[in-house]
């Protein structure tokens, strides 16, 4: 305790702030990109703005003066803006339901699909990452290039096809559609039980590639750390291997795990949408799939603006995190 | 000449990056060959609908509307490899100019190319395609377009990166003081010896875009008028009970060739950074 923890709490703080602030720009650039897509699509900004599903004609008015159809564009940009800001992202028909209120209930169900597979995904690649780095012989190297090459090249929706061939159709040990039994209404931990079942496969198809990638990245970062003059001197103390592995260099492998999961979150919900079509799991990507079908453009918009605004503040998060993480990073 | 002499030599050590090529090769034969090798038209439906592989005349079996998978799987080869090579060309060549001119400018051109980089890398490239793709229409070209269009920031930020180090460099200098205009400094002083991670990236790009088109198709939005591996998935996942055969071939083709890419990318990036050894 003392000034220098003082100091480096209100460093942080700024650090923080100015953060936060580049963030602005961004959400904007994201609000405007959107706008100049309804600008530039061709036809009718009204049936951009609608979809193709039928829609009282009152409600056609209505968009025209709450988004200013006829008025100059950078009006027309304001108004798009105050709207967006407000939380006005139109409305479904094809749901009977506003898109921000549609969008936020399936994100909710794409984010526990994205946080199991995520979690699955740290806690095995860290494990084999440790375990590569250990021995760092020729057999598990080989296998850990393997895992890693497969995990950049197999897309994620073929491998959710390919569990559910083995793991649904060939041996029917798990479901392969839904996030939920509908024959049967559990309650209590059979519910928890049945949503577990149901998650399994959809999690391992989203998580295989960041564990790959973690696997990678921690087997990197260990071989650096215990390379390390500290970890010499821990096991000149005598401290036992395990917690020299476990307690020294972990924590310096934390970092890149962090990083990986953070930086490529925009990917993760990509990869989780396309998941989701192939296991009917309810969120955003089935949402995107099924709006695509049905040309309900005013979901697609919405989804692809919550999601991009949603990255930004997770790639704030991260870097925060970052910054707690590693003191030396400071700007 | 030297040294891209050296640059092969270094690649021919890495044996990943030799399979990596090797696989891209047998890919652009198949592509090429597709018309002759394939035993049929991919688009032909016949009554042999859902047989699996091994039935005659259908060594990978057919789909619900009795088209020959195989056929399917060698055609696919053309839209993955176009689809891929020319949207990674379109993102390599407006990545490297604004790289280029970012990091030879530096200051305010700097802060405002790195914002809209950095705006680029925030909206999620797949989302964004699909909607550009459900509003402006498919069709190859287009895709080629889209996916590329989304796919600069990363090579910007590496040509960046290079032009930073390099603007500073004596021979920079020189052709300053000899009055050179600035496009011919960034083209043909710098832009040269800034190129080895640009290759590297090209490799991973085309890996990327593959990958995109074939997401973008197994979400129905490819050429409809083109067999593409993206799309027989789709069409897969409405059978996956049925024929095993539409999901597993057309999966298979689209990992070999983001490998094959990616292999690449690997072997290029050892021998673009001989030191780095691993």
């Amino acid at each position: 305790m003392g000034a220098a923890t003082v100091a480096a709490g209100s460093s942080l703080r700024r650090y923080a702030a100015g953060r936060l602030l580049q963030a602005v720009p961004l959400v904007l650039g994201v609000i405007v990109v959107n706008f100049l897509l309804i600008a530039m699509a061709p036809g009718d900004p009204v049936k951009t703005l609608l979809g193709e599903y039928p829609a009282p004609p009152e409600y056609v008015m209505q968009l025209r003066r709450e988004f200013g159809l006829d008025q100059p564009v950078l009006v027309r940009l304001a108004l798009y803006v105050r709207n967006v800001v407000t939380g006005n992202l139109g409305y479904s028909f094809a749901y009977r339901l506003p898109v921000a209120t549609l969008v936020a209930e399936r994100l909710g169900k794409t984010f526990v699909l994205m946080a199991t597979a995520l979690t699955l995904a740290a806690v095995i690649g860290v494990t084999l990452g440790v375990a590569a780095a250990r021995r760092h012989g020729a057999g598990l190297n080989v296998v850990s290039t393997g895992v890693s090459l497969a995990g950049y090249s197999i897309p994620d929706f073929w491998l959710a096809q390919l569990l559910v061939l083995l793991f649904a159709v060939a041996l029917g040990w798990l479901p392969a559609q839904g996030i939920r039994s509908v024959r049967q209404d559990y309650t209590g931990l059979a519910a928890i039980l049945d949503l577990t079942r149901h998650l399994i496969l959809p999690a391992v198809a989203l998580s295989f590639r960041y564990m790959a990638l973690i696997a990678r990245l921690t087997r990197a970062s260990m071989l650096e750390a215990m390379s390390q003059d500290f970890i010499l001197a821990a096991r000149a103390r005598g401290v036992p291997e395990r917690l020299v592995l476990l307690q020294h260099g972990l924590r310096n492998a934390a970092l890149p795990v962090v990083t990986v999961i953070g930086y490529n979150f925009a990917f993760v919900l990509a990869g989780s949408a396309l998941v989701e079509t192939v296991f009917g799991w309810p969120g955003v990507g089935r949402l995107l799939y099924d709006a695509i079908l049905q040309r309900d453009t005013p979901v697609l918009l919405g989804v692809l603006m919550m999601v991009s605004v949603t990255v930004v503040v997770v790639n704030l998060l991260v870097d925060l995190v970052y910054a707690l993480l590693d003191p030396r990073v400071r700007y | 000449m030297d040294a891209s002499g050296d640059f092969w030599r270094r690649f021919r050590r890495s044996r990943t990056g030799l399979a990596g090529l090797g696989l891209v090769i047998a890919l652009v034969l198949v592509a090429l060959a597709a018309p002759v090798i394939a035993p049929r038209d991919p688009q032909t439906t016949s009554m042999t609908t859902l047989s699996p592989p091994g039935t005659p005349g259908f060594p990978l079996g057919t789909d619900n509307l009795g088209r020959d998978v195989l056929s399917g799987v060698l055609w696919g080869t053309r839209v993955s490899l176009t689809v891929g090579v020319c949207a990674a060309a379109t993102a390599i060549v407006l990545g490297v100019l604004i790289g280029a001119v970012a990091g030879f400018y530096g200051g305010w051109v700097d802060a405002v190319l790195g914002r809209v980089t950095e705006l680029f890398q925030v909206i999620p490239r797949f989302v964004l395609a699909l909607l550009v793709v459900a509003l402006f229409g498919g069709g190859l070209w287009k895709l080629v377009l889209v996916i590329g269009v989304l796919s600069w920031p990363q090579a910007a930020r590496v040509v960046r990166g290079q032009f930073l180090a390099l603007r500073g460099a004596a021979y920079v200098d020189a052709a300053r003081i000899l009055g050179l205009h600035h496009a011919r400094i960034i083209l043909s002083e710098i832009l040269p010896n800034a190129l080895a991670p640009v290759v590297v990236i090209a490799s991973l790009d085309v890996a990327g875009a593959i990958l995109l088109e074939a997401s973008l198709g197994f979400f129905g939005l490819g050429d409809p008028n083109r067999i593409s591996w993206g799309m027989m998935l789709n069409n897969a996942q409405a059978h996956l009970r049925q024929a095993w055969w539409m999901s597993v071939f057309p999966g298979l083709a689209i990992s070999l060739a983001v490998l094959g890419f990616n292999l690449t990318g690997d072997g290029l990036n050892d021998a673009a950074n001989p030191r780095l050894d691993a």
